[in-house]
């Protein structure tokens, strides 16, 4: 049985925060219920990016939001929230992630919530937490990194702050928020208990800087330093990093920088016996690397270190990695169908339960493509007397 | 709070690093009573991995900071007398987790064949570099490796720069954190069946999940991501999306419409431009916005843009941000003191249940101190 069967979940979150934390329940056997406003829907179907669509919507949407299905209400609408109200009753957990007082103004916040269903599981996304000055502020993965001093730690020293490339802040808090949830199925089965988990998005990146923070609450709150070439982690010695070399580019973990001096051939660096100084002289030690590796290929390199156990790599782009057989093997890839005929590929859980892969292949729901399934399912559709 | 949700729970952590052990600091914040199964003498390596050389108790700030609320128990795998103590420990716990090449848990019969043997209910959670089979199963599973082979060093940075990686060990973390997810799904089936599970996850699906924007849009457009020249924030997104300079510091811009950025910023040469054009020119977009936000200051344009509730921020480093009142009201800090007495002060667990912060003083252990109170326990 599928680990999380017949776990209802009722997903009143938008774009990628919430709906991500509803993506992995779903990939993990619940039974997601997007609920989405009639007429427009889920914002991040019409989130048109890199001018990609599929059938008029975004990639993106139907990367997020396969393997769910869609009820459209109208939640100014009394009867409409009359059904919802009766729908929640049924479930086991509720998401959103509207900021602070909209589930209030409705009617659905948690307090309500749980006097509907005592025992549901009630988790919420925010940008920045319920109180303090940022509270009323869009919850927006680049601002929040802005904020939260992250952008502070990739590229090189004298460039400008720069932001990671992916939506990281949006994925962890959606990642953490379905910990949260699945801690707190958890706890019901054993006491039958409601819960009420929040997760905003600045204690999301907050909590993945917490080595480097801890770092700076207990060094003298000094900021962190990049390394002026090839940074890959300001807190990490030579020769941590990318480096471009005569083709392709070869990046370089931990290592012992004499033993590199002599597999690499390369005499000048052989001085640098210290360990100590692999930290407090970096720099100089990835300049010597940066005009070095560019005399050979990767693939040069890479035969001469991966033999002798050096923690390297080639760089890839999505064409080369997907042309490896260790990329294959994963099975990463996933075909899913939408229910007017759409097929796309996109990617499946990397969770695997019991040797299984966790495969569905659901596609995204059109909006508002269960409602009939789920009136007729949880009774909604017979008017209150 | 008169529990925490995994009050009762018994993990063994057979972990060393960063993947599995930041997984094990997560169901410890959350209730679980973590076990750090250690090798005399030397412990987890972490122990002696220091960043900034800093040290406390004669372990690295480093391992205080990833172990802090656990246990920590010797046992030397290779004996067959410790490994007896294992096996009734096994025995009695619900979770174990592990973050071993593939292969060396069998080699100390503590595969999950062996385990599920001694205890049907466990659930075991496994990490990984690359999975458990193919050319790269036995390559070091290390974060920059990782990013470097999965794409992900295409993301971050300008289309002239070097490929470039995430300043964070996103892999590990990533990783360790859906460990925790499909523990706890596995927590809650066992609740209805009894029965345990299996759980694994390497570090490069985890990575390729991460990516899954990107590796959708590019399986539908067979086009790879192009970072744009120019303040590149994510390469799947149109201008003015980044980080671009003032007078003064920074400031990042998120989705923006772009002929209403041209009004509110005063940009009669940024006015010529339609938002359907802001992916397709966004260079040139990005630009005219680099030229024309250097020309005031941070606040100057902030006050703008916020009058107008368009998306857009100041960038802090640690400093400002702590200082911060929206920072010092989350009380994301927590003191804790050390079993000799050293006081520490680190993040607490991102996670609020029923409204409350999860906050935890108990320190990171030392090595084999809870040895011989567990012995007892197991005696009992």
């Amino acid at each position: 049985m599928n680990l999380l069967q017949d776990i209802i979940v009722v997903d009143f979150s938008q774009f990628l925060s919430g709906p991500s934390a509803g993506l992995r329940l779903a990939d993990m056997g619940a039974r997601v219920i997007k609920i989405e406003r009639p007429g427009t829907g889920d914002i991040c179907r019409q989130l048109y990016v890199s001018d990609t669509r599929i059938e008029g919507e975004s990639t993106i949407f139907h990367a997020i939001n396969r393997n769910k299905q869609s009820y459209a209400a109208d939640l100014k609408d009394p009867s409409d929230l009359e059904k919802i109200k009766k729908l929640i009753a049924q479930a086991d957990v509720v998401l959103h992630n509207f900021r602070p007082g909209v589930m209030e103004r409705i009617g659905l916040d948690y307090a309500r919530v749980k006097e509907l269903n005592p025992g549901i599981v009630y988790g919420e996304v925010s940008g920045y937490g319920n109180e303090g000055p940022w509270k009323e502020l869009p919850g927006q993965d680049l601002l929040v990194q802005a904020l939260s001093g992250l952008t502070w730690l990739s590229n090189n020293r004298d460039e400008r702050p720069t932001p990671m490339g992916v939506s990281v802040v949006d994925i962890l808090a959606g990642t953490y928020l379905a910990q949260g949830i699945l801690a707190a199925l958890y706890r019901r089965g054993m006491d039958g208990q409601s819960s009420l988990v929040q997760v905003s998005m600045m204690e999301a990146v907050l909590d993945f800087q917490f080595e480097v923070l801890t770092c700076f609450y207990n060094d003298g709150r000094q900021l962190p330093v990049r390394s002026q070439l090839s940074n890959g982690n300001a807190y990490i010695p030579a020769p941590y990093g990318i480096y471009k070399t005569r083709e392709g580019y070869l990046s370089l973990a931990m290592g012992d920088i004499p033993k590199l001096a002599e597999l690499l051939q390369c005499p000048s660096l052989a001085v640098f016996t210290n360990a100590a100084e692999w930290y407090d002289r970096r720099d100089e030690i990835k300049e010597i690397l940066t005009w070095h590796l560019m005399t050979r290929s990767a693939d040069e390199w890479l035969a001469v270190l991966q033999p002798a156990d050096v923690w390297c790599a080639k760089v890839m782009d999505y064409q080369d990695l997907m042309q490896q057989v260790g990329y294959k093997v994963l099975n990463m890839e996933l075909r899913v169908k939408t229910s007017n005929g759409l097929s796309l590929k996109t990617t499946r859980c990397p969770i695997r339960i019991d040797g299984q892969l966790a495969v569905s292949e659901k596609g995204a729901p059109l909006l508002g493509e269960h409602n009939e399934l789920i009136d007729d399912q949880f009774g909604l559709g017979i008017a209150i007397s | 709070m008169n529990q925490l949700p995994l009050h009762g729970l018994t993990v063994l952590e057979f972990s060393q690093y960063l993947s599995g052990p930041s997984a094990g600091l997560r169901l410890a914040d959350l209730g679980a009573r973590v076990i750090k199964i250690e090798r005399p003498g030397t412990g987890d390596a972490c122990r002696r991995l220091s960043i900034k050389n800093l040290w406390v108790d004669g372990d690295s700030l480093l391992f205080h900071t990833i172990n802090r609320n656990k246990e920590s128990f010797t046992a030397d795998l290779k004996s067959s007398e410790d490994r007896a103590v294992i096996r009734k420990l096994i025995g009695r716990a619900d979770v174990l987790t592990h973050n071993f090449r593939p292969g060396v848990m069998e080699s100390f019969d503590l595969g999950y064949g062996s385990v599920a043997e001694l205890n049907s209910r466990i659930v075991y959670g496994a990490i990984s570099g690359y999975g458990k089979e193919g050319p790269w199963k036995d390559r070091p599973g290390q974060d920059l490796l990782l990013q470097s082979m999965s794409g992900l060093a295409y993301m971050t940075g300008n289309e002239k720069d070097n490929p470039m990686p995430f300043g964070l060990s996103i892999a590990d973390s990533l990783c360790g954190a859906q460990l925790v997810q499909g523990i706890l799904a596995a927590l809650v089936r066992r609740h209805k069946t009894g029965k345990g599970a299996l759980v694994e996850i390497s570090m490069m699906e985890s990575l390729l999940d991460f990516q899954f924007e990107f590796l959708t849009t590019y399986h539908s457009s067979g086009q790879l991501p192009q970072r744009s020249k120019l303040s590149n924030g994510n390469p799947l997104l149109s201008a003015p999306y980044g980080i671009y300079a003032t007078t003064d510091g920074h400031i990042a811009v998120a989705m923006v419409n772009i002929p209403q950025l041209a009004q509110i910023l005063g940009s009669e040469v940024l006015a010529e431009y339609s938002q359907e054009q802001a992916f397709s020119h966004r260079d040139e977009i990005k630009g005219i916005l680099t030229r024309h936000l250097a020309g005031q200051s941070s606040d100057y344009w902030l006050e703008k843009l916020h009058a107008n509730d368009l998306w857009a921020m100041e960038v802090l480093d640690w400093k400002t941000l702590t200082e911060h009142e929206g920072y010092q009201v989350l009380q994301m800090e927590q003191a804790v003191t050390t079993t000799r007495g050293k006081s520490l002060v680190t993040t607490r667990c991102p996670i609020r249940i029923n409204g409350e912060r999860l906050f935890s003083g108990k320190p990171a252990p030392s090595l084999g101190q809870d040895n011989e109170r567990i012995v007892m326990e197991l005696l009992k």
